[in-house]
């Protein structure tokens, strides 16, 4: 048995290492995407493109505006002598944010009443604008505060009583300086994996049964089982494979830091990997061409990825989507990565995705090997 | 070039899509599948973050404060935690994602002092969310603090005149109630059109290859610039069919505002379906079988509109070197228009740039294709 498995085995790599551009549609784009959510996803905020009008023009006017200039989140990119300018800077997308600091600014600050800063922001990227405002809010409620607590230094007014101010003091655990790098790096072990071993699976059988050689395979003595998993072993260490080179990757390329075990790492990786081939064993008994099997592979392929919190929370989609998560084994499999990676926890923490993908995998291969040994016999 | 020659294409491809009735409910269904997932599956729209608190003093001030936070929508209050190890087990395993902790001597020190700090841990595993909650946080504790400030100065005998000496009027433009799904859903329709492009004209002429009628289509006195546009024009009708599932999905099914003009819609969109269909076509020709055609035609589509065009991930964002790569990238100057026209309504004028750049971009992408195509075998 095991002989007639190392046969075919040995067939898999043979095939592989003959397809120059199978080869390189295996390494390609892991490196490609990673270069991209690298450098260009990002959610943080900087250098927001800012005009400002300062309509009051005094000292306390020209401080807040200073605040603004001097802090890393906003930049200004274009005077403004009057509101409309403000305006249509705005409109244009010129700018993202316009502040007009209005006359009688400082006046109202003076008698220690409320002053009123107008703000315009372009709300286009929802994300980005919610974000800006915030930072608009801290720096003038800083800036007012201060204020306010000179100004009563000076008056005198505090006698008697104090000022009374209560902060919040933020630390960001885990990943203390809001890196987005650290958030989606280690998350494209889940995404790339599922994305190449499911193919690669599913278009290994499916090819040979539009080629024809599968029944040349099976009029071999070899067994249903045996040539499972002669057709899964090759992919699965594929698969090891193309998680070791986005991790070194990722660790020394860009950074990310990996604080847990990684043996725990290894054992949901391996749990996933079996889901995954389960999937495109599945795939290939449905399809019998490869382009039936391409838009197949994207049609189950797309929800997962979607679905599994990759790159959007998944407490924020409707309770109908939320449920559906649950069958998502990358859902789990990304919990485990994240946790393993930033946060350092071992399986104390991590039992129930274990347990979890472990139920679905197992349950996916066994209905995939039933499935197949069926279109097989 | 002659039209009854590129007539003849065009039925013959035309009859091919009809008769695979398959791939052609693939092509219809996946705008329907991805702007159903996308447009509910991509939020980023922050509330209810599961939150536990940590009051060490258990004072009446201090379970105010806690109390606040229970009632803002923004958070969850899961529990109290009894022990700073308890606080990091919750962070730990994920069932908080914001913890509060509040100093033993919390208001004493607000009493004497008149300054009080509290702590905020938070779950910075997804940054985005860590940073959104952070800010709410910090809202909240500024509430609380102005409350707190009012009692003071009231017991003391005194009246003020305002606890908030700089109020922020902020005014959002384009997109009034900061939905995220309004500046998702526009970038959807792009990814869609991308996908549908590539997907339908990368296997035309792989196709071709892989069941040996090249041979014939050869010998035929066809030119290529006729073989492309015969080609390539049933699938631009399926691509435009395509666009309208999106745009009335948007509007109608996800209320998208749409102030734009459907002539402008129907022109831009035309030219990035043109872009897309080219650069698919010029894959199948380079790379002559159907599964890696369509998957790298996918990558060079697909991969870009998501991450470079501006459709999720802000471009000002980026490094510089990304920056000067989006230019390259036409999804970047598509989603520049479908947002201006959705949600701006953005006059012709303001739009020239990109849809110049588009037009430019789609007749470099004409002439690349259909020189690609030679008739020869090897």
């Amino acid at each position: 048995m095991l002989q007639r498995i190392y046969h075919l085995l040995l067939k898999e790599f043979l095939q592989l290492r003959r397809d120059k551009s199978a080869r390189l549609r295996l390494l390609v784009p892991p490196i490609l995407q990673m270069l991209l959510f690298g450098y260009a996803a990002t959610f943080e905020v900087f250098n927001v493109a800012t005009v400002i009008f300062d309509q009051d023009q005094t000292q306390e006017s020209r401080a807040l505006v200073a605040d603004f200039v001097h802090s890393s989140r906003f930049k200004l990119v274009a005077p403004a002598s009057d509101r409309r300018a403000v305006q249509d800077a705005v409109e244009s997308s010129t700018a993202q944010v316009g502040i007009v600091v209005p006359e009688g600014f400082s006046e109202l600050l003076r008698k220690g009443q409320t002053a009123p800063l107008q703000v315009l922001v372009d709300g286009t990227n929802s994300n980005t604008a919610l974000i800006a405002l915030g930072y608009v809010g801290q720096i003038s409620g800083s800036y007012g505060q201060r204020y306010a607590l000179d100004l009563a230094q000076r008056t005198g007014r505090t006698l008697g009583r104090p000022m009374v101010n209560v902060q919040l003091r933020e630390r960001y655990w885990y990943n203390p300086n809001l890196n987005s790098r650290w958030f989606f790096i280690p998350g494209l072990i889940g995404t790339l994996t599922l994305i190449t071993i499911v193919n690669l699976t599913a278009f290994a059988i499916v090819r040979e049964r539009e080629v024809g050689t599968l029944e040349q395979i099976l009029v071999t003595p070899i067994q249903p089982i045996e040539f499972i998993i002669g057709k899964t072993l090759p992919f699965f260490l594929i698969g090891l494979f193309e998680v070791a080179i986005v991790a070194v990757f990722g660790m020394l390329w860009f950074e990310v830091p990996f604080k847990g075990n990684p043996l725990v790492l290894m054992l949901g990786t391996s749990l996933f990997l079996l889901s995954t081939l389960a999937i495109g064993l599945l795939i290939s008994t449905v399809c019998k061409t490869q382009q039936q099997a391409f838009s197949s592979n994207f049609f189950v392929l797309n929800p997962m990825f979607i679905l599994s919190g990759f790159s959007f929370p998944i407490s924020s989609m409707p309770d109908a989507l939320q449920w559906l998560t649950y069958l998502d084994p990358l859902r789990y499999f990304l919990v485990i990565i994240r946790a393993t990676y930033l946060k350092g926890v071992g399986l104390d923490v991590l039992w129930p995705q274990m347990a979890a993908l472990a139920a679905l995998s197992l349950s996916l291969f066994a209905v995939a090997v039933l499935r197949l040994h069926k279109s097989l016999d | 070039m002659r039209w009854r020659r590129v007539k003849a294409i065009l039925v013959k491809e035309s009859l091919q899509i009809v008769r695979d009735p398959r791939s052609l409910v693939i092509a219809l269904l996946i705008p329907l599948l991805q702007m159903f997932l996308l447009g509910y599956g991509i939020s980023l729209d922050v509330k209810q973050i599961p939150l536990c608190a940590y009051d060490r003093e258990g004072s009446q001030a201090s379970q105010e404060l806690v109390q606040r936070f229970a009632a803002s929508p923004y958070f969850s209050l899961q529990g109290q935690a009894a022990n700073y190890a308890e606080v990091g087990r919750n962070l730990d395993n994920g069932r908080c994602r914001l913890a509060i902790v509040i100093p033993a001597d919390f208001s004493r020190t607000l009493n004497d002092a008149g300054q009080g700090v509290v702590q905020a841990l938070l779950d910075a595993t997804d940054t985005n969310t860590a940073s959104l909650a952070a800010g709410y946080a910090s809202a909240v504790v500024a509430g609380y603090s102005s409350a707190v400030q009012l009692k003071s100065i009231e017991r003391h005998g005194g009246s003020v005149q305002t606890l908030t000496p700089v109020e922020v009027r902020a005014r959002v433009w384009f997109n009034e109630d900061l939905v995220s799904r309004n500046f998702i859903i526009p970038g959807v329709v792009a990814l869609v059109m991308a996908i549908v492009g590539a997907q339908l004209s990368s296997l035309t002429i792989a196709r071709e290859w892989e069941r040996g009628t090249m041979e014939l289509l050869i010998s035929t006195p066809v030119k290529p610039m006729e073989l492309m546009l015969g080609k390539l024009l049933p699938y631009f009708i399926v691509g435009m069919i395509d666009a309208c599932i999106c745009l009335a999905l948007a509007v109608f099914w996800f209320q998208v505002p749409f102030r734009g003009t459907l002539p402008a819609m129907a022109f831009t969109t035309g030219l990035f379906l043109t872009v897309v269909l080219c650069i698919g076509y010029y894959v199948s020709v380079s790379i002559r079988s159907q599964v890696g055609a369509s998957q790298v035609a996918l990558l060079l589509t697909m991969l870009p509109t998501t991450l470079l065009s501006g459709f999720s991930f802000p471009i000002d964002q980026m490094p510089p070197a990304v920056q000067t790569v989006t230019y390259v990238v036409s999804g970047r100057y598509y989603v520049t228009i479908l947002k201006g026209l959705f949600l701006k309504g953005a006059p012709w004028t303001e739009l020239l740039l990109p849809i110049l750049c588009l037009t430019l971009y789609a007749l470099v992408m004409i002439l690349l294709a259909a020189r690609a195509f030679r008739k020869t075998l090897d």
